[in-house]
């Protein structure tokens, strides 16, 4: 994991690391596993030409799951994730497998945020942060908000 | 507007499921993540910390004990207990000609750390349902809240989630 990053060291404005992330088909199938989400419009071809969105569409919570990993990165071991929101504005569709290991070249998603707000509460520090994901044209599909609380170097 | 069929679902308990969270699960979830945090993944590591053991990513809350065979959906907040509630509210959306659906987005508050070996009760009612005109025509948004509470009581996290009906 990354250093740990301090209250004190945040200001409003700046960036978040930014995460990219790559979606295959194998990812949507581990999702899938994992989450227990099967509707066949993540994995089934026919399907999801019938239901209109061309081929297997990107589980909407998967992203989210992206986004949280944006914040759970950046904020550190002392860190904590407090609140956080997303919504699933666009459809994104996952690289096919080239081979049993490697995706095909296509696009890369990147998970990016922005500090707006620094407080204290509680006798805690808290950091407000707009969320989003970028896809490889550069649209934001996922857009969100996130609440860390940071340590203080104190 | 919505039909009464359709807005008397408001405020109805979808019912309570409890799920454990298990480190294999965590495992596969942040394995489907491709996350590498060692807090879901080290246990060594996990020990040390501060939260004393491994814990899940924020967002997984393991799974129901009563684990249904054949169901797509396994979120605790899509099995109702009874069943009925989310079945008769979806027949009713159906009726007033909302057949698909899909995932809005989800807003979550965390007030503790889920750890491996947590039994998470996950309690959720239907918040609202609310009409709005799209640009592909009317949609129903339903919003359902959950509760999760541990094994000691304490109120872990909470949930406002969106599907989206058109």
């Amino acid at each position: 994991m990354a250093k740990q990053i301090f209250w004190e060291d945040v200001n409003v404005n700046d960036e978040v690391t930014p995460l990219p992330k790559i979606a295959t088909t194998t990812m949507l199938v581990k999702w899938a596993g994992a989450s227990g989400d099967f509707n066949p419009l993540h994995y089934d071809a026919a399907f999801a030409a019938l239901q209109g969105v061309g081929s297997p569409i990107v589980h909407g919570a998967l992203k989210r799951q992206w986004l949280v990993q944006l914040m759970t990165d950046w904020m550190g071991e002392q860190g904590t994730l407090k609140k956080f929101s997303c919504s699933y504005r666009a459809m994104d569709w996952p690289r096919k497998m080239a081979t049993t290991a490697t995706p095909e070249d296509g696009e890369t998603w990147h998970c990016k945020g922005k500090v707006t707000k620094k407080y204290d509460e509680g006798g805690q520090h808290y950091v407000d942060c707009d969320i989003w994901i970028e896809n490889g044209k550069g649209e934001v599909t996922t857009p969100g908000t996130a609440t860390v609380i940071l340590p203080g170097r104190g | 507007m919505l039909p009464d069929e359709v807005t008397k679902f408001i405020g109805k308990s979808i019912g309570t499921v409890v799920c454990e969270v298990e480190k294999g699960a965590i495992k596969k979830f942040a394995d489907a993540v491709d996350d590498p945090n060692p807090f879901y993944w080290d246990e060594k590591f996990a020990e040390k910390s501060r939260h004393g053991s491994i814990i899940a990513p924020p967002g997984f809350f393991g799974w129901p004990v009563k684990l249904p065979r054949g169901m797509t959906f396994q979120r605790p907040t899509d099995i109702s207990d009874p069943p009925e509630v989310t079945e008769n509210m979806r027949v009713a959306l159906a009726n007033d000609g909302y057949s698909r659906v899909v995932d809005g987005g989800i807003e979550y508050e965390f007030f503790q750390p889920v750890r491996a070996g947590d039994i998470l009760t996950a309690k959720s009612i239907i918040k609202d349902i609310v009409g709005r005109e799209g640009k592909t025509g009317k949609m129903a948004f339903v919003i359902i809240e959950t509760a999760y509470h541990n094994q000691n009581k304490e109120l872990a996290a909470t949930s406002r989630a969106t599907a989206i009906y058109r």
